[in-house]
């Protein structure tokens, strides 16, 4: 085959001694060891980027933001009602997903409790229903409060909560992540908070 | 006319020769093809791995003429799949195809790895085809759980919420894998881009070269003869036996075996075309508004025993048996052919593996079979669709009467049924009093208990009263009432308190 590949000039090998030989091949293993080198180096620089750009959602501190919802009068006192809003994070092309909705239950005057629709379970939309004051799950089953703790089923807590704030006549919530149990809406280490004083609440108004 | 017929021949075969001079591969493939196998594996039991190919491919083609119309934007995907459906010529048929494709698929590559497993055709020296076709399975699943996205429909929204919700019970890293899974904060338009990314090029192009290599392999080490009892696989001789046979009864795979092949793929391929045409395409269902509430989320056939295992494990071990349980199954599934490489490899000597694959079909047909109707989900209309049967109404007193509307209004039908009718969350009522007396429903309602929430906070004393008055008249065909034992006893007394002069105050204290 060698000789086919024979250009003048350039397999200049023939003439040498075996002594030069294996030289040479030596030279040019080392050349080859260091294009690797070379190239390891220049993938890592090509690497990194490509990799911070991959990982990016994962590296964003994306915190969300308050978001009006209605008007504090939409909401009696002692009902829970479903609203539905514009996610604050949403970006151009979400279409129809980047809608939110969330159960507002009105405690007092002053005093709301906004609700993510998601089961804290697996996510699915919760409902609420008037009559036996509970929040019932579709997927598995979960069950919840009014309140918002867990009655029954897989759930191994209550409802997210976003946090809520009423600015002039307007109820304002803060929401960004889509909640699960390591984004949730705005709990933030104390989840549930608001529970025990509607607890008391409830109980003092209970129609007996 | 025969010099003409002569030199069409002759320009036929020098073209083909200058092809493969230039080409250089259908000597080669021609040879593989035709490559010697063991008379006894030409069987019908050997033709699911050529069948999943068929079907990879059928997927590959249909998948790229769908790729012609759907747009792949959270905007526009659901509504391109109604153009696909109803203004396309046929575009509902190949959304069917395609659909139906992906079902076959995900069977026959079970099929071909039970008849892999019970064969012992994991053992020596097919342990690396094995482990492949592990990686392989799990491709195929990831295809179907991706293309579940494509449809970005409700049932697409809500997968998406379950798969983030799982992610999110990581610890440490779970806000993050939440974030890299969706794109983002919410399900929006990275979320489906990123899902078509991982459907359309990455998983295929992991698939299809996966699919090489196995196939590289099966020529490589032969496909595995017909097991039999007694005949064990060993390193040391198991090539030079195989050698052996294959000398002895060899015959050419294509076309001595390659045949059934052929017969078994046309029937499959014709399978899939029956039920595309026949039963259409999968959806979509409604839009991807998570404001629209009245939905129950399903996942698609072969993850609905997922679904169902999740709605069944307590709060208490839920999240460490979802985070653990897979990881151990898949290594489980890859360690295998090298802590059992050896033996022997027909399926009557290895009653473990046997039963085995009994257990783990069966259960996994029971968690499908339980999936497909959700016994545990209330069903959320049943309080206003489902009357109170007739007859439990007759020659019930007022008071009764005003309990079975407390029973209807408070939902309870939800999750109890009557007569057939209603969630299957709790027990059915109908018999309700034979096996419970008053003062344990009264407590069972108020307090909850098991899988049933307290009403104590939804229902006053008198709604309570009326609806235990009406649940003790269900008594089944007339069956005596439940009683509280010790009330009696208490009540005649003697037998325990002898001596004690204030019998009725110890029952009130009850």
């Amino acid at each position: 085959m060698t000789e086919f590949l024979k250009h003048p000039g350039e397999s200049g090998n023939d003439g040498l001694t075996p002594e030069a030989k294996l030289a040479a091949h030596s030279r040019r293993t080392f050349l080859f060891k260091l294009s690797v080198l070379l190239n390891t180096a220049v993938g890592t620089v090509l690497a990194v980027p490509l990799i911070g750009y991959l990982l990016g959602p994962a590296m964003s501190k994306n915190t969300g933001s308050w978001i009006a919802i209605g008007s504090v009068e939409e909401f009696p006192v002692g009902q829970t009602r479903l609203v539905d809003f514009e996610s604050p994070v949403s970006r151009l092309g979400d279409g129809p997903a980047a809608k939110v909705a969330c159960w507002v239950r009105r405690v007092s005057a002053q005093q709301f409790q906004v609700f993510a629709i998601n089961c804290a379970h697996l996510g699915c939309p919760v409902r609420w229903f008037a009559q036996s004051k509970l929040f019932m799950c579709p997927c598995h089953g979960g069950a919840y409060y009014e309140d918002g703790s867990r009655a029954s089923g897989p759930p191994e807590r209550g409802l997210f909560e976003y946090k809520y704030k009423i600015s002039g006549a307007s109820l304002l919530i803060h929401a960004g992540d889509m909640p699960t149990l390591a984004t949730q809406a705005s709990c933030g280490g104390k989840p549930l908070v608001q529970i025990e004083a509607a607890t008391k609440k409830r109980s003092s108004s209970w129609p007996a | 006319m025969a010099g003409l017929k002569q030199r069409v021949i002759a320009s036929a075969v020098k073209s083909y020769e200058w092809l493969e001079s230039r080409l250089g591969l259908i000597k080669p493939i021609g040879k593989a093809a035709a490559h010697p196998t063991p008379a006894n594996n030409a069987s019908w039991m050997y033709v699911f791995g050529s069948a999943a190919t068929v079907l990879l491919i059928l997927q590959v083609v249909t998948g790229i003429l769908l790729a012609l119309v759907y747009s792949p934007s959270a905007n526009e995907a659901w509504g391109s799949l109604q153009v696909l459906n109803h203004n396309i010529a046929l575009g509902w048929y190949l959304r069917a195809l395609h659909g139906w494709g992906s079902d076959f698929m995900v069977a026959i590559v079970l099929i071909h790895m039970v008849q892999v497993f019970l064969f012992g055709a994991y053992k020596f020296p097919r342990e690396l085809t094995w482990m492949i076709g592990v990686i392989l399975l799990l491709l195929t699943l990831g295809m179907a759980f991706t293309g579940q996205v494509m449809r970005f429909d409700q049932d697409a929204y809500w997968g998406l919420g379950i798969g983030a919700s799982i992610a999110s019970r990581v610890p440490w890293v779970g806000a993050p894998l939440v974030h890299l899974i969706l794109g983002g904060p919410i399900i929006g338009a990275a979320t489906l881009a990123r899902f078509f990314t991982l459907h359309v090029f990455v998983i295929p192009g992991l698939l299809l070269a996966g699919v090489g290599v196995h196939i590289w392999m099966t020529l490589l080490h032969g496909v595995s003869d017909w097991p039999m009892p007694g005949r064990i696989v060993s390193k040391a001789t198991y090539e030079q036996e195989y050698h052996e046979l294959t000398e002895k009864t060899g015959i050419p795979f294509v076309p001595d075996a390659a045949w059934k092949d052929a017969v078994f793929a046309a029937a499959i391929l014709f399978s899939v075309m029956a039920c595309a045409f026949f039963f259409g395409p999968f959806g979509p269902s409604g839009q991807p508004d998570p404001t629209i509430i009245q939905t129950a989320p399903k996942p698609d056939f072969f993850f609905l025993w997922i679904y169902a295992v999740l709605a069944f494990l307590p709060p208490s071990i839920e999240t460490p048996f979802m985070l653990i349980v897979p990881v151990l199954v898949i290594a489980g599934m890859l360690v295998l052919p090298l802590v059992a490489g050896e033996g022997e490899r027909h399926w009557a000597r290895r009653p473990i593996a046997v039963l085995m694959v009994s257990v783990i079909a069966l259960s996994l047909g029971v968690f499908t079979r339980l999936g497909t109707y959700t016994p545990w989900s209330p069903i959320m209309e049943a309080w206003t669709s489902e009357a109170i049967p007739v007859k439990y109404l007759h020659d019930r007193t007022p008071l009764e009467r005003q309990g079975a509307l407390v029973l209807q209004d408070k939902q309870c039908r939800n999750c109890h049924s009557l007569n057939g009718a209603g969630g299957l969350r709790g027990p059915a009522l109908d018999d309700i009093a034979s096996r419970m007396t008053e003062d344990q429903m009264i407590r069972q309602v108020l307090q909850g208990g098991g899988n049933m929430p307290a009403y104590g906070n939804a229902l006053n004393p008198s709604e309570t009263k009326a609806l235990v008055r009406f649940l003790m008249t269900l008594r089944g065909n007339g069956l005596e009432p439940a009683i509280d034992a010790s009330r009696k006893l208490s009540a005649s007394g003697a037998l325990y308190m002898p001596k004690r002069p204030n019998q009725s105050g110890m029952k009130n204290s009850h």
